[in-house]
């Protein structure tokens, strides 16, 4: 103990310090989806807005010296992304899967165009708080370095389910979500509420990016996201709209894709890269669990396009 | 939006031999079909000059040098037509599921796993004469990367899982799964600074059509793309296979087998997809890498999108954005952009075609005098 090893026990400790750190990205997009899920439409391009958000808050953060402005650029990148998806949508005949398509590769693309100068220097990055100050073990110590976003994320999950409950906002949102037509009759744009809603949901997609650049790895590079956006999506889908599930969802998801990089911290590195793609197998294993082809999800808001 | 409507203006006047209305009556749909997505894309082409022009660089430049690293030279129109191989490929594999109502984005994982599977039984058959390894090297892409996508529609059809996420999760499936084998168990050698299959020997390779440097490829790109219409739109499997798209509910009760129709479609669909990793990798590299996942699945689904998921037209739409993906090499030598920006310009062009989605029906002219 004294030499600080700690022999297996480090995987699962790496797993639950991954959970904590790998997890904020996932809790962000999924709660960001959740809302826009919840006002009936599907946002697919939060891929796209989770990779934009990172390198928006890298330049920032690396131009202001301030990685608290990073975080805030990110969140109005993402919003303008939203605004961007939901303008589209709200022309007639439009798909909202398709557009959420489009936007992913326009994100990416564009992220990567305007990140080339980013990826040599280094931003400052965003603080973590100590929790794990009572323990001698380095690996506790490092577990439990928890970033405040991840703070904010696990704060903001029952403040949404509250809102969606008790709330004005909370219920024209879900009333646009089951039935367009009955918030049409109480004189809401429905069209308004959707756009308000994808732009929430692209704003805490692009917080969730900027943890990705700014604290875990920590830095912009291209391969920064492969799929985290589109697993929190799904992601939704499992937690059945419900931003509490989205929590212990996106928990699980962490650890799942801290395996990987756990396993091979004791030195099993033959399947590394099968344990990295951990989260994607995962989502599709739930997926098949929990989705039947004879009735739609209990708390699916039925004006959702993809679960129609 | 302003310069898109300008646009199609600009095309009414030169195109649309608007004096006999009965032509119009007749061909209006086919014109709106070509002038919409022409107009999106002359839009798109506006707004990514003034994207560019944003940092410092001439638009103009930026027009003259994509279309002269794309069809300038004979040199340029041999680029374009390589990348065009496995876009028209991998776009089947959208369109072909769209038929039936599906939004199949996983192209670019069949085109791995399609990959993985011809460069198995190349290593496999070694020594065998060149045409068996290369039959049985295309009957392998087909069939792993027609299995791949035919997953992803079976758990549509009988659990009900979105198909559109999961194909994009066999993505990252797939990518895991090559890396894994070329790292271990495929791994040669020889190979130390980039992972990679041993290669599948150079008789074994297709080769190019004689007179070019164009790989036969393209040859089995177009005759897809033509098997895949004549399929769809003059067969009674194409048949079935619209009505189901269009109705699921009617298509069962006139007692169509909807099971089997998009089980048979997907894995045609990813077949397509599988075919273009084969090429790629009998035509290109000779080998299984990382370097196979260069984004041609993710580029065929924009050409489906803009090819209005009609088999035919994706021909030219491929050739079209083979172009746009040939000239960034010049762009990046010449004007200093980023590689990026060949994909900021295919992102601006599939929202643009999406938002235009919403003109069909609505441009007075081609609705003709009833």
């Amino acid at each position: 103990m004294a030499d600080g090893s700690i022999g297996l026990w480090t995987v699962p400790l790496a797993v639950l310090g991954g959970a904590i750190r790998v997890s904020t990205p996932f809790l962000f997009v999924s709660l960001g989806e959740c809302i826009t899920e919840r006002a009936g439409r599907i946002n697919l391009g939060l891929e796209g807005t989770l990779v934009m958000g990172a390198m928006s808050a890298y330049g920032i953060s690396y131009l202001t010296g301030s990685p608290w402005l990073g975080v805030l650029a990110a969140g109005i990148t993402g919003a303008l992304l939203g605004a961007l998806h939901a303008g589209i949508c709200s022309l007639p005949r439009v798909n909202d899967v398709a557009v959420g398509i489009a936007l992913m590769l326009f994100g990416t693309g564009l992220a990567f165009y305007l990140g080339k100068p980013l990826i040599e220097p280094t931003a400052p990055r965003l603080p973590a708080v100590d929790f794990g100050w009572w323990s001698d073990i380095p690996q506790v110590q490092a577990a439990l370095r928890i970033n405040v976003l991840f703070l904010i994320g696990v704060a903001l999950a029952p403040i949404l389910y509250w809102a969606f409950r008790t709330t004005r906002w909370g219920l024209l949102i879900r009333t646009a979500g089951e039935s367009a037509d009955a918030a049409r009759a109480m004189g809401h744009s429905v069209l308004l509420i959707r756009l308000r809603a994808t732009m929430a949901g692209g704003f805490l997609a692009g917080i969730g990016g900027s943890f990705l650049s700014l604290f875990y790895p920590g830095s912009w590079n291209e391969g920064l996201s492969s799929g985290q956006g589109i697993t929190a999506v799904a992601l939704v889908i499992f937690a059945r709209w419900d931003p509490l599930l989205c929590l212990w969802a996106s928990l699980a998801f962490g650890g799942a894709a801290a395996l990987g990089p756990a396993l091979q911290s004791v030195g099993v590195t033959s399947g590394y890269h099968l344990f990295n793609a951990a989260p994607y197998i995962l989502t599709l294993a739930i997926m098949i669990i929990t989705c039947s082809p004879k009735r739609t999800l209990t708390g699916a808001p039925a004006e959702l396009s993809i679960t129609r | 939006m302003t310069t898109e409507a300008a646009d199609s203006t600009d095309a009414v006047g030169t195109v649309a031999p608007a004096a006999d209305p009965g032509f119009l009556q007749r061909h209006g749909g086919t014109i709106e079909y070509v002038l919409i997505p022409g107009a999106a894309l002359v839009g798109a082409l506006a707004v990514f000059g003034i994207f560019v022009a944003m940092f410092g660089k001439n638009p103009l430049d930026l027009y003259f040098y994509m279309y002269y690293g794309a069809f300038g030279t004979w040199f340029s129109w041999q680029n374009t037509l390589t990348r065009a191989a496995p876009l028209i490929l991998t776009a089947l594999c959208t369109a072909l599921p769209a038929q039936l109502g599906m939004v199949i984005i996983g192209g670019e994982g069949a085109l791995l796993i399609g990959a993985l599977s011809a460069t198995s039984a190349a290593l496999a058959l070694q020594g065998m004469p060149p045409l068996v390894v290369q039959i049985a090297m295309v009957c392998a892409g087909v069939i792993g990367g027609g299995l791949w996508i035919m997953l992803a529609g079976g758990l549509r059809q009988y659990r009900g899982v979105n198909e559109t996420i999961s194909s994009l999760l066999l993505v990252y499936i797939a990518l895991a799964i090559l890396n894994h084998l070329v790292e271990g168990l495929m791994r040669d050698p020889a190979s130390l600074n980039k992972p990679s299959t041993r290669e599948i020997g150079a008789a074994n390779m297709i080769g190019s059509i004689p007179g070019t440097d164009v790989h036969w490829g393209l040859v089995f790109g177009l005759v897809a793309a033509i098997a895949s219409y004549i399929l769809i739109y003059h067969t009674v499997f194409g048949f079935a296979a619209r009505v189901a798209g269009g109705n699921i509910r009617a298509a069962k009760i006139v007692g169509l087998g909807v099971d089997k129709l998009i089980l048979t479609v997907c894995f045609l669909a990813g077949g397509a997809a599988g075919l273009a990793g084969m090429v790629e990798v009998a035509a290109v590299q000779g080998r299984t890498n990382a370097n196979l996942a260069a984004g041609y699945g993710f580029t065929g689904i924009l050409v489906a999108f803009l090819a209005r998921q009609n088999p035919l037209a994706i021909i030219p739409v491929a050739i079209l954005l083979g172009g746009i993906s040939a000239s960034g090499g010049l762009l990046q030598r010449r004007l200093g952009l980023p590689d990026a920006s060949v994909l900021v310009l295919q992102g601006i062009i599939f929202v643009f075609v999406l938002a235009s989605d919403a003109l069909y029906g609505r441009i007075g002219f081609l609705k003709g005098k009833s």
